[in-house]
Parts: C-alpha cells; sequence; structure tokens
C-alpha cells in the first residue's frame, strides 16, 4: 500500500514549465491575428511644454505606413485621466511621454516611420529635481493605497531630546527601474463593438476595468487574455498607457495592432519606483531600548497624476516606542509618474529603518540582533491589535545559527588577501492581506474538475499552486484538476500584486471545493464578504524575516560581491517548497541589486532619467549572485488564508538592501547611507 | 541601427570575407583576421600564451554569446556607450555635431577624465582594443587608394573639435587585419577591469600591463588604459618613468601619477582617477610578484 503525497506543501515543479521552456507558451506579443498592424511610439523630445505643430506628411508617405496617431487625430476618449489619457491634450508633462505613434504593415516600416515623424514643440522650463526643502513639497491626502501620510504618538520630540543614545541620520534611494524579462506588449483588436486585449498584465481583470472606463464599454465588451506574462514586480499591475494607445490605433486603422514598448521606452511609460530622502531619528536608553522612532519622507510625484508611496508604513508597526512618528512630503515633478515597483514602501523604507537599526546598535553596543529582540513589540504598536502571527525572533534566532552569526568580525577587522570582508543581517516584514475574488468551478462526470478564475501567473508558480491547493481541497489527484487562468471572461479577481494573489485566489479555490464537496457540480463564488470580514478583523497581520549578509569589498577598487546570502521567512504555510524558494530567492536577488546595482540617473538639464537600457542601468548578472540559502519557520496563519499561508512574492526584497549596507560597515567601517553602494561613492573613503 | 543612431541608406555585408584566421608572422608575431570572432581569439592557444592580457581582456569584454558573434574589426570600430549618443531625442556633437554634449553638466560618471574636449567627453568601450593599444599592435586597411598600416595607438582619435569622428579610417577604408608584433614582455601580461557588475558591464577602469623585471629593474614594461578616454589609453608618461627603474610599489606609484597628471576630471567622475591609480599599481605589484 502507498501513502499518498498530499499535493499541497509538495515542492511540485510549475505545470507549464515544459511549454516555456520549448517556446510552445506563447506570450502577449506572440499572437498573430490576421492581418495585425504595428505600432510605434513616438515619445516626447522635450521634458515640458506644448506639441506645437505634427508634421507626419514624410511619415505617411513610406510604402507600408497606414497611419499616424496624434492628439489632433486621436479619438477623444470617454473618461481617461493621468497617465491613460493617451493623446488628449497637446500638452507634454515629461520627456518620453506619448505624443504620436505610426501604424504599418510591418515592424520595420512602423519603426522608420516614428523616427521620421516631425514634432515641434512649444517648450516650457521644467522641475525635475527631488531636493529637501522643494517649495513644492506638500502633504498628500493619503499614502499608498490607503493610509494616513502622517501618524504621531507620544511626545518625539522631548524622548529624543532625553534619549542617551540617538541616531538621526539621512538615507536616499534612488529612482529604479522594473525591468520584467518580457517587456509590455499589447495585441489590440476591435470586433463587433467589443475589444480583446492579448496584454502582457499582472490582472487582466484590472485591464478590463480600466479600459473598459476609458473608451466608455461596458466591461462585457472587453476582454483581456494573458495566460503567460514573463514577469513584472508591479509594473504591469495596472494598464499603462501603451494598453490605451494600442486600442486607439487598431480603431484608427480598422486593424488588430501589436504595440511592444521597448526596453528604452520601458524607463518613461511603465513606471518606476520613486527616489526617496528619508530622514530617520532613533532615541534609546543606554541598554538599546527605544525610546522614540521617528521616519520623515520626501519623495515625488508627477504633475500627470499622484502616486504617494507608502515609504514609512512599516516603520509603524516594526518596533515598540512609545514616541512614533511618521510623515511623507511629495513633490509634482515634470518626470513619469512613479509606479508599483516590488514591495513599494517596505522596500526603500526597510532600508533606512534597518540601517539606522544598525547604526543603533554601534551606538550602544549592542548586538544587532539582540537589539531587534528587545524591541519586539508585543502588539501593534500602531493599531494595539495582536499580531495574527509574528515570528521576527524565530526568525533572526534560526538565521543566526544557520549562517554562523557568531563568527561576525569587529567593523574592518577582517582580510582576505585584498578583500575586507563582513556580515551584516537586517529584518523583513510584509503586510499579509487577501481581496475579493470570483471563481468558477465545474465537476465533471468522470472525476476531472475544472477551475476558472481570472488568476495571472507571472512566473511565479501561480498556476501550479492554484492546483495544489484544488487538489488538497478536492483530496484528489493534482491530474484531475485543470484550473484555467490569465482570461478576464472568468470575472473578476484580484492582481498578482500586494502579495495578494495566491492568499486571494487560493480562498476563492477552497470556498468552490467546499461546495464541489457538498454536491454541486456548478459553482461560482465570490469572496467579497469574506475578504471585508478578514479585513475587520482586530489582528494585525504581516510576514516578517531575517537576512544575512556576507560582503566582500575590494580593498583597491572598492567593488563589493556577495558572496553568500540567507534569508528566513515566516510566512505563513509553505504551499509549494520549490516555487516560494524561487520567489524569496528572487526577491533577494533584486534586493542585492537594489544595494550594489540599480540606479536610474537624472539630468536635470535634460529633464530625464538617462541610463534607459540594461548595459547602463545593471541588474545582476549570474556572477554577482553567489550562494543564497532560503529557510523558513514553521507557522500557520488561518486568519489571513483558509490554507495557512501569507503572500510571499515581496518580502524577499524587503532588508536585503539594508543588509548588504550594514555588512558594508562591518567589512570597512564605513557607513553608505546613499544607494547604491559603488565604486565611486567607496574609492575617496577606504 | 535599431535606436536610429545610424541611418545608413546601404548596408555592406562584409561577414563573408576571407578575414577570418589567426596567422603566424615570420618575426614570431601574429596577424589576426578582422573577421576573427572575439571567442576564438580569446581561445587561440598562441594568444593565450604570448598576449594573455588579450585574451583577458577579450573575455572580459560583453557576454559569451556577444562574442561569439563580434570580430576583431567591429570591437574596435564600435560607438561609444555614452547616453546621450544613445538617445537621439537629445543633444551630441558625435550623433549631430554641433548640438551640444549634454554629458558634460549632465551624466558623465563613467566618461572620459583624460583627453577629452568641450565638444566631446565620451569613452571608447572597448576592452579588446586596450590590450592590443598596449601590445604595439598595427591595424592593417585597404581602400580604393591602396593597403596602409595604422599603428593601433592612432586609429582611434582624440574628440577635439571633431568628435562626430571616431577613427582616422576614410569612409571607403576597410580593416582586413590587427598585426601583433613579437613582444617578449608580453608574455607576463595581465588585464584587469574594474566594474560594479561582475559581468556583461563595461569598465569604469580597466588596464592592460606587461612588465618584464631583471634584478629588481624593469627592463621592458607596457602599460594602456580604459576607461578614461576617447580612445585606448597608451599610457607612455608611465613607461618612461618606469623604464630602468626599481620594480616596487613607491615606483609603481610614481609611474601611475606621472601618467594621470593629465587627468582633467568633470564634476562627477574624478573616483576614476584614483581607482586607475590603483588599479596600475597594484596590477603592476602583482605581475612583478
Amino acid at each position: 500500500m502507498s501513502v499518498a503525497v498530499r499535493p499541497l506543501g509538495s515542492p511540485l515543479e510549475r505545470i507549464e514549465g515544459h511549454d516555456k521552456v520549448l517556446g510552445a507558451a506563447r506570450y502577449a506579443y506572440e499572437h498573430a491575428p490576421d492581418g495585425v498592424a504595428y505600432a510605434v511610439i513616438v515619445p516626447a523630445a522635450i521634458a515640458k511644454g506644448v506639441v506645437g505643430s505634427i508634421d507626419a506628411a514624410e511619415a505617411l508617405a513610406v510604402p507600408g505606413v497606414l497611419g499616424v496617431l496624434t492628439a489632433q487625430n486621436a479619438q477623444e476618449l470617454a473618461d481617461a485621466s493621468g497617465e491613460l489619457a493617451v493623446l488628449q491634450s497637446p500638452r507634454v508633462a515629461y520627456r518620453g511621454q506619448i505624443v504620436a505613434a505610426a501604424i504599418a504593415d510591418s515592424l520595420e516600416t512602423a519603426r522608420h516611420a516614428a523616427h521620421v515623424v516631425r514634432v515641434v514643440y512649444e517648450v516650457a522650463p521644467h522641475d525635475v529635481e527631488l531636493r529637501a526643502g522643494h517649495p513644492g513639497l506638500y502633504k498628500p491626502d493619503k499614502v499608498n493605497p490607503n493610509f494616513a501620510t502622517d501618524t504621531e504618538e507620544g511626545d518625539v520630540e522631548a524622548a529624543l531630546g532625553s534619549a542617551e543614545v540617538t541616531v538621526d541620520a539621512t538615507y536616499t534611494t534612488p529612482a529604479q527601474h522594473n525591468n520584467p524579462m518580457e517587456p509590455h506588449a499589447t495585441i489590440a483588436a476591435w470586433e463587433g463593438g467589443g475589444l480583446q486585449l492579448h496584454d502582457s498584465t499582472q490582472g487582466a481583470w484590472g485591464v478590463v476595468s480600466a479600459v473598459a472606463k476609458v473608451f466608455g464599454l461596458d466591461p462585457d465588451k472587453v476582454r483581456v487574455i494573458s495566460p503567460h506574462v514573463g514577469g513584472g514586480f508591479g509594473s504591469k499591475g495596472t494598464p499603462r498607457p501603451h494598453v490605451v494607445l494600442a486600442a486607439m490605433c487598431a480603431r484608427h486603422v480598422g486593424r488588430p495592432v501589436k504595440l511592444a514598448v521597448t526596453r528604452q521606452q520601458m524607463f518613461t511609460l511603465t513606471g518606476y519606483r520613486t527616489p526617496t530622502i528619508q530622514r530617520l531619528q532613533l532615541g534609546a536608553d543606554g541598554a538599546g531600548r527605544l525610546r522614540a522612532i521617528a521616519h520623515d519622507v520626501i519623495e515625488q510625484t508627477s504633475t500627470v497624476q499622484e502616486f504617494a508611496e507608502q515609504t514609512a508604513l512599516a516603520t509603524r508597526m516594526m518596533y515598540a516606542a512609545p514616541a512614533r512618528r511618521t510623515t511623507h512630503r511629495l513633490v509634482a515633478l515634470d518626470l513619469p509618474t512613479p509606479s508599483w515597483m516590488r514591495a513599494p514602501g517596505e522596500c526603500p523604507g526597510m532600508f533606512a529603518l534597518e540601517s539606522a537599526l544598525d547604526e543603533l546598535a554601534v551606538a550602544c553596543g549592542v548586538d544587532p540582533i539582540e537589539l531587534r529582540v528587545k524591541n519586539e513589540p508585543q502588539v501593534d504598536p500602531e493599531s494595539g491589535h495582536p499580531f495574527s502571527t509574528r515570528n521576527l525572533i524565530a526568525c533572526l534566532r534560526e538565521g543566526a545559527e544557520r549562517f554562523g552569526w557568531d563568527d561576525r568580525p569587529e567593523p574592518a577587522a577582517r582580510r582576505d588577501g585584498r578583500w575586507m570582508v563582513g556580515m551584516g543581517v537586517a529584518s523583513s516584514t510584509y503586510p499579509a492581506r487577501r481581496a475579493a475574488s470570483t471563481a468558477h468551478a465545474s465537476a465533471a462526470a468522470d472525476g476531472t474538475y475544472t477551475f476558472r478564475i481570472t488568476a495571472a501567473d507571472i512566473g511565479t508558480g501561480a498556476r501550479t499552486v492554484l492546483t495544489q491547493i484544488a487538489a488538497d481541497a478536492l483530496d484528489v489527484p493534482m491530474d484531475r484538476v485543470r484550473v484555467e487562468i490569465g482570461d478576464s471572461e472568468s470575472g473578476q479577481a484580484m492582481i498578482a500584486g500586494g502579495s495578494m494573489g495566491t492568499s486571494s485566489w487560493g480562498t476563492a479555490v477552497v470556498e468552490a471545493c467546499r461546495r464541489l464537496r457538498a454536491g454541486e457540480t456548478e459553482v461560482h463564488v465570490d469572496t467579497a464578504d469574506g475578504a471585508r470580514a478578514a479585513a475587520a478583523e482586530p489582528l494585525a497581520k504581516h510576514s516578517f524575516g531575517a537576512q544575512f549578509v556576507e560582503v566582500r569589498v575590494d580593498a583597491d577598487t572598492g567593488e563589493v560581491r556577495v558572496p553568500r546570502a540567507l534569508g528566513v521567512f515566516a510566512c505563513g504555510r509553505i504551499l509549494n517548497p520549490l516555487t516560494a524558494r524561487s520567489q524569496f530567492v528572487g526577491g533577494m536577488t533584486m534586493g542585492i541589486s537594489m544595494a550594489l546595482f540599480e540606479e536610474t540617473i537624472l539630468d536635470p538639464a535634460l529633464g530625464a532619467y538617462v541610463n534607459r537600457d540594461l548595459a547602463m542601468y545593471h541588474v545582476p548578472t549570474n556572477a554577482d549572485i553567489g550562494e543564497i540559502d532560503i529557510g523558513w519557520v514553521d507557522e500557520h496563519d488561518p486568519h489571513v488564508s483558509p490554507m495557512g499561508s501569507k503572500g510571499i512574492g515581496e518580502i524577499g526584497i524587503v532588508g536585503t538592501a539594508a543588509a548588504v549596507a550594514n555588512a558594508v560597515y562591518n567589512a570597512t567601517g564605513l557607513r553608505v547611507r546613499d544607494l547604491p553602494i559603488t565604486p565611486a561613492r567607496l574609492i575617496g573613503r577606504i | 541601427m535599431r535606436l536610429g543612431v545610424e541611418t545608413p541608406p546601404l548596408l555592406v555585408d562584409v561577414t563573408r570575407l576571407p578575414y577570418d584566421r589567426i596567422d603566424g608572422l615570420d618575426d614570431g608575431g601574429l596577424r589576426i583576421g578582422a573577421g576573427v570572432r572575439n571567442s576564438d581569439l580569446a581561445a587561440d592557444r598562441r594568444v593565450r600564451t604570448l598576449y594573455p592580457a588579450l585574451a583577458e581582456a577579450v573575455l572580459a569584454g560583453a557576454s559569451g554569446q556577444l562574442r561569439n558573434l563580434a570580430t576583431t574589426g567591429g570591437n574596435l570600430l564600435q560607438r561609444t556607450r555614452c547616453a546621450y549618443f544613445q538617445d537621439v531625442t537629445a543633444p551630441c556633437n558625435k550623433r549631430l555635431p554641433g548640438s551640444g554634449c549634454p554629458a558634460r553638466d549632465g551624466d558623465h560618471r563613467n566618461l572620459a577624465v583624460i583627453g577629452h574636449s568641450e565638444h566631446c567627453v565620451a569613452t571608447h568601450p572597448s576592452d579588446m582594443a586596450v590590450a592590443l593599444a598596449a601590445f604595439d599592435a598595427v591595424v592593417r586597411v585597404v581602400g580604393p587608394a591602396g593597403a596602409r598600416e595604422i599603428p593601433l595607438v592612432d586609429l582611434h582619435r582624440l574628440p577635439g573639435d571633431w568628435p562626430e569622428r571616431d577613427t582616422v579610417l576614410e569612409p571607403d577604408e576597410l580593416i582586413v587585419a590587427v598585426d601583433l608584433p613579437a613582444l617578449p614582455v608580453a608574455a607576463a601580461s595581465s588585464y584587469r577591469k574594474v566594474r560594479e557588475r561582475a559581468s556583461f558591464a563595461f569598465a569604469l577602469v580597466s588596464v592592460a600591463a606587461a612588465l618584464d623585471v631583471v634584478d629588481g629593474e624593469v627592463r621592458d614594461v607596457r602599460i594602456a588604459f580604459g576607461g578614461l578616454a576617447h580612445k585606448p589609453w597608451r599610457a607612455g608618461a608611465a613607461e618612461a618613468a618606469l623604464s630602468g627603474s626599481p620594480a616596487n610599489t613607491t615606483a609603481f606609484e610614481g609611474a601611475a601619477d606621472a601618467e594621470l597628471a593629465a587627468a582633467r576630471p568633470l564634476r562627477d567622475n574624478g573616483y576614476k582617477v584614483e581607482l586607475a591609480r590603483r588599479l596600475l599599481v597594484r596590477t603592476l605589484e602583482e605581475l612583478a610578484g
């Protein structure tokens, strides 16, 4: 008699992995509708002003060109605002904004035509530099998605003034751009008054809602198909302007239109992480017990629409202190609108907080892990609610043991030839939430089950884990379950974002399974009520983790390398150890990248980010990433999802950069508070 | 071309010309055909033995996939990676003469610190060319007016008033080969490249150096820098300072200072001067054993 392995919790490979390796899995741009035409974007060449005139005569004379769309001949959109108000006015709000598109019967012809569209501008002076003291700084009404802009409890200034030990430091993070392997792409086709989009998106239903509104269509008339997506990291969480443009172009020429955003255009059209200027003030007693925490953030938005990154959010709940303050101030600059990038808010904010904790540990002479243990809150400091589960200390303790933290040297004390060697630690956290989703399920007479849900698999393994959840809940083998995702016909569902995808979709699947097991054969579920109730529970729900990094700094050149890193996470039940590990490794890789490489460089005179390809904007190569070890503590959190799981997509990047910076301090004795940590920043100081 | 930087009315495919061999020369040197792939050049046993810094330089450049396609001639003639040159909506004197150089006041962290002009501060991106410059390579060229030979250090220009011209080649000339002379000192050579990312990145600073030490004195030395200038930068002043001098750290530091005295860093790239100095000193220390 064999013992069946339960699918949930097993390290199963991706269901579509074979198809992806063979190239059989089709991505958005790879579909080929009959009569398809190609559109290429003409970007604005000024940072601010007005398009005076556009001469498209030369472009239109090129054989094969079907049209040139500009603000003069573009259709008036029904209800478009912000970045989606494509070609609705001659106003230019940032360099690279869409001012026209050339449409032709081949990509090459369209590209050539786009190059010869002549645009004359009336130039206005631009303002693109984020700085403390900018006269345009203002307090937004809320920060993303709907949190208080500022918080204050206790007398922070008095507590800082009377503290035995204080840290007062300013940390900066640069603008960073998402670079998923698959650039954003859309194929738009109008048929019978309806619109069909093959789109590379993290949420097909979100695209339906947004696009239907823009074009004044009934959502039933819009269908979005996206079975395979080559990464997103937040940049495909909401439809970008090219989606609207593709549909406008298709209507203009009366044919399906393909539009791929080029790698260079991704640095203007698909969002980025705002640069931040963060002042952290910590006050503590001599033993390192925090008396006050103040986190004051300055960051940017655009003149097109507001985006208020929730950078200080994690500081509100990480550590206990009687006096606490967080603030966010924005300035609207003549640049593209910032957008979502893996762990928006937590990622840049925890770089500052966890760096400051390390500085406090040095100032107090306390081990950085013990410092965090001393300041572990019993309840959520902000809400006063208990945590549903909080295993930060377990992560720190287990990580210390596994990493060999006891062997950490004194600052600037360990050499290996020309290399200066050090270790660093930082905490990770990310909210654990779920949102409403619908799902359809049916049981067939042959004992198989089919689920349809508008989930998105952006490379995470979502399709696989949803199949595992269903098979487990039905108590049937995996091969009896088919999960169809990435088609908006399946109805409303949460996006693959906020580390909420699996929790949200999985809850709907579990509910559908419950009803199937009760005897129904066709079910439609909607978890809206349950999601509302879960959100209203008086519990603080977060994931936690601890990250350990070893760095080597070349004493002559300032080159920084990371030979090994460890992340230990407490994210509820791990549903698929194989794909979960990949999420953590990917997050930490992106965190190392943030620490050492990623920076989009602003040219204030030109009014633009200038390093717009992968040769100039560096993400790591395999040679940059050494051993990344991943562990997790046993945890089961039924308050977040019926599977007992929390989200895992984003926490891996949170804290990594601080762990690297703290390790650089340990290796060299130099505190780097401005990312990235490059040879240029170290060479004069080591 | 995809970026619109180059818009040639006509393209000529030269990949099938018979210049894909590495041949020995009578004097013991090598003739590298212009069509020899970077991967083949780096793998050639004679190159690895006689000119190890050249093999190291080639392998330090680009990625495996690119090296499998890139040729010796093409590598020499690659254009700058300056961001403004690559963005057709930005001014650039190299791309559009007279339009201005935004890099001087803009982003120039990885641009030139030596030999630049008010019109252009671009750097030449090649690693391979740095080692060739150190080893007295000669470029063989053919054109309607006949064949000619150009010392590699004279192939690339400084920007001066004509930054649109990267090299002294005439528009109708074609590189057919690069000759490496017999150079015993090159057998003890190395190429060191500093970059933020460990692979697939252009140099912040690189150095190709060869050193022959007898009884504690420098008998022969070759040095060239990459990442500092509009062309591979043969360090003549450093070589002169070292000729016959003791092979020790003090002398190496003096040589580096002698070469870099001419540096005129811009607002944000002064770090390169210190980096070049340290890199040269360490590379020579390692070669001196």
